[in-house]
């Protein structure tokens, strides 16, 4: 086996330095009936790369992948073009291979950067302080209402009808389990009126923007209502690259901000791993969770990095933690730290503006198809246009032919009957006028 | 000194810099790498982007009305910050990592090309699943293997790291004692858990009664025993435990939980040690995480991504969260919502937005495909073989609380050889970085003083194992013999010495800030 350097001849010498007579003997403490041998598993021998690459590569292949063909998914996963650089500088060996950096000494180059992590995420949100990253955006969001629930020691969560989904159910599963969790109705391309459930006994109003559908939301009167009451603003962003044009939440009142960072260095992958951001006011910091890096100084007085207030977390606090989790999303966070780096200031403001232009002229494209009507009158670069019949069919009919048209409404929200015909498109900056070109003839062909 | 609540210092003393001050500040190949925000300058970027002026914005009023305050950098400027910055880590690559209860073993490297075919690497999550048939199919692969080595008839994919799979294997708890009509609120944690189990179980609305061990580092069955009542919702036990042996009466552990009414939970941390060899479904266990990123040697990443894979037994598998995968004549199928679930599944709900961590999935598999069950059996052995190696090679002048057996795949020793020399536990994990290793886990677990955790996995070559042990052997016997000198402000020759963790909670910078421009004179 490639990857075991021991011979036989290594593990005789070893056994014998042991004292045991064979490997079985170490394994004494196993009651000898659940000692199964190799034929008890119904799973093939070990293989060469050769093998293995020919294997996996055939499933590959069975699917269609977003760089195929013209893709216009979203809803809370987007394509875009990942720079070159990032991909290399996230497998380079001393931060592919490394662990949590506990031993800060050795570890500067993972701390370092998840400081400027977490400075990139404070700016991009306008937020005080954020952490290293959590698994994802919906898990960031669950985290987010049960913080609020620990800060306000309310137990309601009022979430938009405009949250994705998977996200709210996400939170139910988690928020439910000592607090109540009220969804508002959805009208998809519209507001609903969040103020009106916000009573004393609110922990938090989740507030999605660009909500599922794509629409943007007004965070600061949510906010502004939330706060009248006691009440914490969340703000959920599913798509980060829109921070690069619209208003970071944290101007808008926001309280604490979850995101999913997915779109900055990170690919596509099936749903993860991703990378989720969190941050907040620091006036909340000792009720935050997940890990934190903070500055200080060696004992040569030089500047470096640690693992700090981990007095929040289970390795310590074990059942007083404010979380049970354990990492963060590591690489996923480098590659978006580099990405961000690799962008700054005017390359996020062009990269922004291109995604809402390259959406705009498409939603003009589409919307003029007969039949086909543009729901969201705001929008960053992603939209939700209403069909003359339901959109899942019609994806398929695409799929079919290599475009991936969208989301249909219905994947996300079965039970609801006004989904039926709509459909969430997405375009970025790789979308190109051809893309756009073969999306609306076949759509046009698929509605006739 | 201040200490922290495991009796670990958390503050360095100050040292005297004797050495060659050099005029740039770095030394050698070491660079000194200031943060990206001193660096670079308004207006350059490092991607090449069409400049778009929008004349008009449909953003709802909302678009931003200052500047992010991000610094602009070209390529090669972001290159070689990063490239700097990984230069001050140490890796598995680079050498012997022995961090026990953590697995730091070979990450293969064809394991990453795989990932990266973009079937898998640039496919979305809510294709149509038409076009998604080879993803699931290597999702279904991936659920066998695991079943397989467990010997556990379900398993729940979407957890997205240990800590993660826990949450969802005690939700499914939570839901089948629900489903019974019960409500069970203590959950029975050993003393020698990792502090995910505790914090785990109080995220789902437990409450935790800690269970005391043996002299012989197991769990104590009477006291077990004695604990275990009708309001007693299930144990969590990590096995092989988290002092690196194996639970002899595992069980008789579990016999005993069921005739209670309760689930055993097992933590699966520490599977890599019996995978291939020995079936968790066999010992009575009802739910396990295994950490892909562990056994399955997925990359630690400095920290993530990881996954968390939940295996169930028949009484869990109807709870387990959304989505299911399914397979008929039409081929798989993904279920994402209780509309048209298979018959008699109940999930408790969803653990994230989508199928869990597919990049992961990917390189775990591609691992297990090259091992084979073969190599996963000889990964085990050799992970226990080289255990027991080190816990021989050094015992006589370290000191191993359960030394007088054999240990799994790690092996524990406490701080009593360090007794009177003046050098602490501290000192003598510091002092092994200046000797080109990384320490071994240090104050884990909790049960023995002064703990100094030892995992060498499978992936080290006998001469490697030699080298380390020479190395600690020397230190051991160095410290005894009152040499301080090389654990005296200890480590030297890293690119930090000791750093203030003290300060850095007592004031917490947790951010760059841009420093106030001095205002001008009047």
């Amino acid at each position: 086996m490639r990857y075991h350097p021991l011979t036989p001849a290594d593990r005789a010498r070893m056994l014998a330095k042991i004292g045991a007579g064979s490997v079985d003997e170490l394994f004494r403490d196993v009651p000898q009936s659940a000692v199964v041998p190799l034929s008890a598993f119904d799973l093939p021998d070990g293989q060469g790369e050769i093998e293995v690459e020919r294997a996996l590569s055939r499933l590959a292949a069975k699917n269609a992948a977003a760089g195929a063909g013209p893709s216009f998914l979203g809803a809370g996963a987007y394509r875009h073009h990942v720079p070159a650089a990032v991909d290399h500088l996230i497998q380079r060996s001393e931060f592919l291979t490394s662990y949590t950096p506990y031993q800060p000494e050795i570890a500067q180059g993972t701390l370092q950067y998840m400081f400027e992590f977490q400075t990139q995420v404070a700016l991009l949100t306008g937020m005080e302080v954020a952490n290293a990253s959590l698994y994802d955006g919906s898990t960031a969001t669950a985290e987010a209402v049960l913080m609020a629930q620990r800060v306000t020691r309310r137990p309601k969560a009022i979430l938009s009808g405009g949250l994705h989904p998977h996200y709210a159910e996400t939170v139910e599963t988690v928020a439910a389990l000592s607090g109540e969790v009220v969804r508002a109705p959805v009208t998809p391309g519209r507001s609903e009126d969040l103020a009106s459930l916000i009573d004393d006994k609110t922990a938090c109003v989740v507030v999605q923007s660009p909500d599922v559908f794509g629409l943007i939301r007004d965070i600061g009167a949510v906010a502004a209502a939330a706060h009248a009451k006691g009440a914490l603003l969340i703000a959920v962003v599913t798509e980060v690259v829109s921070l690069g044009l619209l208003e970071a939440p944290g101007f808008l009142g926001a309280d604490i901000v979850a995101c999913e960072g997915q779109s900055l260095g990170n690919g596509l992958n099936f749903g993860g791993p991703y990378v989720g951001l969190f941050a907040t006011r620091e006036k909340f910091l000792r009720q935050m969770p997940g890990r934190l890096t903070g500055e200080t100084a060696d004992a040569a007085g030089k500047r470096g990095y640690v693992l700090t207030l981990s007095t929040r977390e289970q390795h310590i606090r074990r059942e007083k933690a404010t979380s049970n989790i354990c990492t963060n999303s590591g690489l996923c966070c480098l590659a978006f730290t580099i990405h961000l780096s690799l962008l700054g200031e005017e390359g996020l403001a062009r990269l922004a503006r291109l995604n809402h232009a390259r959406a705009s002229a498409l939603a003009d494209t589409l919307s003029r198809i007969p039949g086909v009507s543009l729901v969201t009158a705001s929008f960053f670069n992603e939209f939700t246009l209403k069909l003359p019949k339901p959109a899942a069919g019609v994806v398929d009919a695409l799929a079919a032919k290599g475009i991936l048209a969208g989301v249909p409404a219905s994947r996300l929200m079965p039970h609801d009957p006004t989904a039926r015909d709509l459909l969430i498109v997405a375009a970025t900056e790789t979308t190109t006028d051809e893309d756009a070109a073969a999306f609306a003839a076949a759509l046009k062909e698929a509605l006739s | 000194m201040t200490m922290n609540n495991q009796g670990r210092p958390t503050a360095p003393g100050t040292i005297e810099a004797n050495e060659l001050a050099t005029i740039s500040g770095d030394r050698g190949l070491d660079h000194e790498e200031p943060l990206i925000f001193d660096l670079g300058r308004d207006g350059m970027t490092g991607v090449d982007l069409p400049d778009v002026q929008l004349s008009e914005t449909r953003l709802g009023g909302q678009r931003r009305k200052g500047p992010v305050g991000l610094p602009g950098l070209s390529e090669p400027e972001v290159i070689r910050h990063y490239v700097r910055l990984s230069r001050m880590n140490y890796a598995i690559d680079a050498g012997l990592y022995p961090l026990g209860s953590c697995t730091m073993k070979h990450n293969p490297r064809l394991n990453e090309k795989m990932a990266r075919l973009p079937g898998f690497g640039d496919l979305h999550p809510l294709s149509p699943q038409s076009a998604t048939q080879g993803a699931l199919a290597l999702i279904s692969q991936l659920m066998k293997w695991l079943t397989t080595l467990t010997g556990m008839p379900a398993v729940a994919m979407s957890p997205k790291a240990g800590a993660h799979g826990e949450l969802c294997g005690l939700l499914a708890i939570r839901a089948a004692i629900e489903a019974r009509g019960e409500t069970r609120k203590r959950i029975l944690v050993p003393e020698s858990a990792h502090g995910t189990n505790p914090a785990t179980a109080a995220f789902a609305g437990f409450t935790i009664d800690e269970v005391k061990g043996t002299a012989d580092g197991r769990v104590d069955m009477i006291e077990l025993e004695g604990k275990l009542g009708p309001d007693v919702a299930a144990i969590m036990l990590t096995n092989p435990n988290t002092c690196g042996l194996f639970e002899r009466d595992i069980r008789h552990m579990a016999d005993a939980t069921h005739k209670a009414g309760a689930y055993f939970y097992c933590d699966g941390a520490n599977f890599n040690a019996i995978a291939g060899r020995v079936r968790p479904g066999d010992l009575g266990i009802d739910a396990m995480h295994i950490n892909l990123h562990k056994t399955f040697s997925t990359p630690h990443g400095g920290g993530g991504p990881g996954a968390g894979p939940v295996v169930l037994s028949a009484a869990l598998a109807p709870f387990a969260p959304l989505p299911l995968l399914v397979h008929d004549a039409n081929g798989f199928r993904l279920i994402e919502d209780r509309d048209a679930l298979p018959k008699g599944a109940r999930p408790f709900g969803r653990m994230s937005a989508f199928h869990g961590q597919m990049g992961m999935f990917v390189r775990a598999l591609a691992y297990m495909l090259s091992h084979g069950r073969d190599g996963v059996r000889q990964a085990s052995e050799d992970a226990v073989l080289s255990a027991n190696y080190i816990l021989a090679s050094l015992k006589d002048v370290m000191s191993a609380p359960f030394g007088d057996g054999p240990c799994m795949h790690e092996a524990l020793f406490d701080d009593s050889f360090l007794a009177g020399t003046g050098v602490t536990t501290l000192d003598f994990a510091k002092a092994m970085i200046d000797e080109g290793y990384h320490p071994m886990t240090m104050y884990f677990p909790l049960v023995v003083h002064g703990a100094m955790l030892i995992e060498p996995t499978e992936s080290e070559s006998k001469e490697s194992l030699d080298r380390f042990v020479h190395v600690l052997r020397e230190l051991a016997l160095e410290a005894k013999a009152g040499k301080m000198a090389r654990f005296e402000g200890a480590p030297r020759l890293s690119p930090r010495r000791r750093l203030d963790e003290t300060a850095a909670a007592r004031k917490p910078v947790l951010r760059w800030r841009k420093k106030e421009l001095p205002q001008a004179a009047e």
